[in-house]
């Protein structure tokens, strides 16, 4: 109990929420991370290698 | 008597779906070699993430409301739903970036893509009628704020965001059949034609894999 009220206060949820904005774009912190974390999850899945990789094109 | 059987819709219709789809390419032991790249796991993962969706969902609509506000483990149950949302959207939109960029429509594949296509705005569609089915402040504030833009497009007439017990209908029965079915189909249809080659392997992307 004590950790998740230590997490709460960690990462406060009840105030008012921040926000990007450069010209036209108007985008809030989260779903900012969240794209953000959505590209790197991306480009990992392309270039981090695959279990088995090797043994599959030697069979191949 | 056995060109009659022949004739028969359900003799023709099984034939139809064996020649389609044999057993062998409905559950096949080995994929092609290219499929061994983590870009191919975000499908199963946003089918993953779904079934763990559905089943919080079944939770939810068995214990109502005043469980998933007010006690302990209806809010953990309620926040499993939420999350697993929220990896599903993740995965799916990591999903689609890979299908785009590796043209996954190539080789009449279209209707693949298209169930998809259809099948991210199904779920977009069940996502914001969750989030109107809340039954909290949130809730009130996404609706009303949501009213005016959906009533400009004529589409209030028989989509009312404010009325709650239409939007928690259309979000625990109408949407989650809509992209359940989509999302088989969708699954049948890569069994169907198989997984997309690369570019480089443009001698293959006409076969069914």
């Amino acid at each position: 109990m004590a950790f998740i009220s230590f997490l709460a206060a960690l990462i406060p949820l009840d105030g008012l929420g921040h926000y990007l904005h450069w010209g036209v774009i108007y985008i809030s912190v989260a779903n900012f991370i969240v794209i953000v974390l959505m590209i790197l999850t991306f480009i990992t899945a392309l270039l981090a290698p695959f279990p088995g990789r090797s043994r599959r094109k030697e069979s191949k | 008597m056995s060109t009659d059987i022949e004739r028969q819709w359900t003799t023709r219709l099984r034939h139809r779906v064996a020649g389609k789809l044999p057993p062998e390419k409905v559950l096949p032991d080995t994929q092609p070699a290219y499929v061994a790249s983590w870009i191919y796991v975000f499908g199963v993962a946003t089918m993953s993430a779904m079934a763990v969706v559905i089943g919080t969902g079944f939770i939810l609509a068995l214990r109502g409301p005043q469980w998933w506000h007010e006690s302990s483990v209806g809010h953990f149950v309620n926040s499993l739903h939420l999350w697993s949302v929220e990896i599903f959207f993740f995965a799916m939109v990591v999903h689609l970036w890979g299908k785009f960029f590796m043209g996954a429509w190539r080789g009449k594949r279209t209707a693949t893509w298209m169930t998809g296509v259809v099948t991210f705005l199904a779920s977009i569609a069940t996502a914001f009628t969750g989030y109107a089915s809340q039954s909290n402040f949130d809730s009130q504030w996404i609706t009303t704020q949501a009213k005016d833009g959906i009533n400009s497009t004529g589409a209030g007439a028989f989509f009312n965001v404010l009325n709650f017990g239409q939007m928690l209908m259309w979000h625990i029965v109408l949407l989650p059949l809509v992209a359940v079915i989509l999302t088989a189909l969708h699954v049948v249809l890569v069994r169907v034609r198989g997984v997309v080659p690369p570019y480089d392997d443009t001698k293959k992307v006409g076969e069914a894999l």
